[in-house]
């Protein structure tokens, strides 16, 4: 036997009987921030390569939903302070060696310029739209003028937006299911796949749709390369992840995650995605709405399971 | 400098003196503690082993709360001692989570709160309130560059282990063992 209690009666809320202190706002704005980074950088990258025409749903239609992910995403970041009314504190400094700030920052950015990209392409969807001020006509043709330079700016921010949602928790080495760093790349991945079928689920044009099935298709296989190697990383480490993938292999988190993720998330819409490919209709939306739902199932888990491991000692 | 602190585990009788201590003298919420008693039970009646170690935050030289904290908030002062500033923490439970001890949590006022070492009470040449009030006297607080310090003399001359080395975080809370 070698039992460890507290005699003291500790009873801290949030940390015993077991740590809780991020709550469901942090995973739903980690997919949210991923999805946005996906639909951002593809906007940024097909924009560069001059394909506003044949994709207008990557380029210009798919980032009117990325801006206001952002803003949802930061109000979920903000719910979930603590201090709240300290909030500005983050812009205050800049801690290299803190995720956090790093993300702060990213956002502070990207926010703003997410909505001026989409704001170039507001008159092309509402043909009746009017500015009403000289200075936003002004802003709009500056705008219009720099866009292969913002799409480079976007596209850069996107995937630091994208790894920092990863690695706000692989930074943790105090919680083993998160220390590891193929999760900045996992969620990277994870929030192109989202952002790719969220264009594919919005697009009417069978050439774009299936362009971003394919595009799909090779992140999930991606994917699922990277979870393959997490739980081969955990498996031949410390007894410390050890413990942590046992949670995924006949633990609590075994049958949400394998069921969920794995399965609904990933395999199945592949497949389905495959189908479509070879011709078999398929509603667009049973394979874009479980890919976002396994996105969003990976960070409530991980962000759970996470939080109930620790060290031993 | 460099403030430390040595617990005898083998003079420890777990009456969780230091943790009324610690509440009183730093008023600490009610329902909340920013240090605790471990009792570690090994082996099988009855031939059983007990350890009981007095924990707290570790004041650690390779600090992970401080890395991670976007504000600047946790920082460490003179003497290696860890803090958190009330009014730069914006609560984001990033340090807490950070923290293989588990020796933070948020004050209900919204902040970040742990142990200090009591630093106002060392400034003043006084040792820690979990310190000063052990009955049996199984806590050694001090200066690690001065070798005439109650801590440094506990150190050199008993064995020692500190909690998780694995993770690299150089603890300088000492169990005398």
């Amino acid at each position: 036997m070698n039992e460890e209690l507290i005699i003291s009666g500790r009873m801290n809320p949030g940390i015993d009987p077991y740590l809780h202190v991020w709550h469901w706002p942090i995973p739903t704005y980690l997919f949210l921030g991923g999805l946005a980074a996906g639909i951002l950088f593809f906007s940024g990258l097909y924009y560069i390569l001059g394909k506003e025409k044949q994709l207008p749903t990557a380029v210009k239609w798919a980032s009117f939903l990325a801006a206001p992910a952002l803003v949802v995403g930061l109000f979920f970041l903000f719910i979930d302070l603590t201090h709240k009314l300290y909030f500005w504190q983050l812009y205050t400094t800049i801690r290299l060696t803190s995720p956090m700030s790093w993300g702060a920052w990213t956002l502070m950015f990207i926010t703003p310029l997410a909505f001026i990209w989409s704001a170039t392409y507001l008159r092309e969807l509402v043909p009746k739209w009017d500015w009403k001020l000289k200075i936003l006509w002004n802003f709009e043709a500056l705008a219009i003028k720099y866009r292969t330079p913002i799409a480079w700016v976007i596209m850069l921010l996107a995937v630091i937006l994208g790894i920092y949602t990863g690695i706000l928790l692989s930074a943790f080495n105090a919680r083993p299911l998160w220390n590891t760093s193929l999760l900045g790349p996992l969620f990277l991945t994870s929030g192109l796949s989202a952002g790719a079928a969220t264009i594919m689920w919005m697009s009417k044009d069978h050439a774009e749709r299936s362009l971003f099935s394919k595009i799909d298709l090779i992140l999930i296989g991606v994917e699922l390369f990277f979870i393959i190697h997490l739980f081969m990383g955990f498996l031949a480490s410390t007894e410390v992840q050890i413990q942590a993938a046992q949670l995924f292999l006949g633990g609590e988190f075994t049958v949400s995650f394998w069921v969920f993720v794995i399965i609904m998330g990933l395999i199945f819409p592949a497949l389905l995605e495959v189908l479509e490919l070879r011709g078999f209709k398929v509603p667009v939306f049973i394979p874009a709405g479980l890919i976002l739902f396994g996105g969003l199932m990976l960070r409530f888990i991980m962000v759970e399971a996470g939080q109930l491991t620790r060290y031993l000692y | 400098m460099r403030y430390a602190m040595a617990i005898d585990t083998k003079k420890c009788v777990g009456c969780s003196d230091c943790v009324v201590a610690c509440q009183t003298e730093n008023n600490v919420p009610v329902g909340y503690c920013r240090d605790w008693v471990v009792e570690s039970v090994a082996g099988s009646y009855p031939q059983l082993e007990i350890e009981i170690r007095s924990e707290r935050c570790n004041h650690c030289d390779n600090a992970p709360c401080v890395r991670c904290c976007p504000t600047g908030a946790s920082h460490i002062v003179d003497g290696g001692v860890v803090l958190v500033d009330p009014v730069k923490c914006i609560g984001c439970g990033a340090c807490i989570e950070a923290c293989p001890y588990d020796a933070r949590y948020s004050h209900p006022d919204g902040h970040v709160d742990k142990c200090t070492f009591c630093i106002h009470r060392v400034e003043k040449g006084q040792d820690p309130a979990c310190v000063s009030v052990c009955p049996t006297n199984c806590m050694y607080f001090g200066d690690l560059d001065n070798p005439n310090s109650d801590v440094s003399k506990a150190l050199a001359t008993r064995k020692y282990k500190v909690l998780a080395p694995e993770a690299g975080t150089k603890p300088q809370v000492y169990y005398l063992v």
